[in-house]
């Protein structure tokens, strides 16, 4: 399935880590409507194998899915690990994440580069997590990425947008490269600006997962997402500095006290 | 022999990569494996021979943002 396909049937895509229950992971996918999932590979427990009770769990809820290299921070650790995925799940897709820092995670984008260079030469369709850097988006194309997944804030931070305008600024320079927000969406309202900023999707995880109500939340994302692709498709009005009256301004009364005219 | 699997020093049998994960139970559960930072497909397994030391890492799907 082409990723146009998936993104005209849901523009939201949803995280699998750290929600209180397996039970509440399955509901909170169903509740987001998510059509793409994301998950990683990890060493296998030696004697209990398959014990976890994951992988039957995702693949039941049948939404496509996408593997991340998290955790990787050098371009061999990453290659290897998208090979090791695309065995063990079946896809061409992977979202590749090279690590640069370890207190900001966020991405190394000479190793990211290079890391997508070798598997897009191997059939991978790479999912580059990456900065707003259009330099870095411009050679994340030339390695042979169809799309690209730049940061709102660090992984898990929760802070939004944080460099919206430069967002916005790679929106406007890449008009027909599909781009997904990946990390830092904290709140509903953060995917809601970058659908109406004309994102083709977002991928969240932190902020549902840890919700008071995780379900909820996943509600809520999802008519967050619909709302603001909506907003984009019906086309935003331009913002002005002073105020401008929405009501007519003829035919005002004149409702001044005192003198006859 | 002594490999290092998964970061732990194992003690097996077998001489092949295959051999080996049927020793230590991970039969037909769905993994991946490398030796020593090498993706191993599966199909190659059969034909890996394993030697004193070396690291194999046996992974399997988990929850991933």
């Amino acid at each position: 399935m082409k990723l146009h396909d998936v993104l005209r049937d849901s523009r939201l895509m949803l995280g699998t880590a750290q929600y209180p229950s397996p039970r509440v992971l399955s509901d909170a996918i169903a509740a987001s409507g998510c059509g793409v999932v994301t998950v990683s590979l990890r060493r296998e427990i030696a004697g209990e194998p398959g014990a976890n009770g994951f992988w039957p769990l995702i693949k039941a809820t049948g939404a496509r899915i996408l593997p991340n290299t998290a955790g990787c921070h050098s371009v061999q650790e990453a290659v290897t690990t998208a090979r090791m995925a695309r065995e063990v799940f079946g896809t061409d897709w992977i979202k590749l994440e090279v690590i640069g820092n370890a207190d900001t995670l966020q991405p190394d984008p000479f190793a990211l580069v290079e890391a997508a260079r070798i598997l897009c030469a191997e059939g991978f369709a790479v999912f580059p997590y990456t900065t707003e850097d259009l330099i870095v988006a411009e050679r994340l194309l030339e390695a042979g990425c169809r799309v690209l997944m730049p940061w709102g804030a660090p992984i898990g931070s929760g802070r939004g947008l944080r460099h919206a305008d430069a967002l916005a600024a790679l929106r406007g320079h890449l008009p027909d490269v599909p781009l997904i927000i990946d990390a830092g969406i904290g709140a509903p309202s953060h995917a809601a600006l970058a659908m109406e900023m004309g994102y083709d999707a977002v991928l969240v995880n932190t902020a549902v997962a840890r919700a008071g109500d995780p379900v909820a939340m996943a509600r809520a994302f999802r008519h967050a997402v619909e709302a603001g692709r909506l907003a984009h498709e019906a086309g935003l009005m331009p913002p002005r500095d002073f105020a401008v009256p929405s009501t007519p301004v003829l035919g005002i009364a004149d409702l001044r006290p005192g003198a006859r005219a | 022999m002594r490999i290092d699997l998964n970061g732990s020093p194992t003690e097996i049998a077998a001489r092949t990569l295959a051999e080996a994960l049927c020793e230590l139970g991970y039969g037909a559960s769905a993994i991946a494996t490398a030796l020593n930072g090498s993706f191993v497909p599966a199909t190659a397994r059969a034909r890996t021979p394993l030697r004193e030391g070396d690291r194999v890492e046996v992974l399997a799907p988990m929850q991933g943002g």
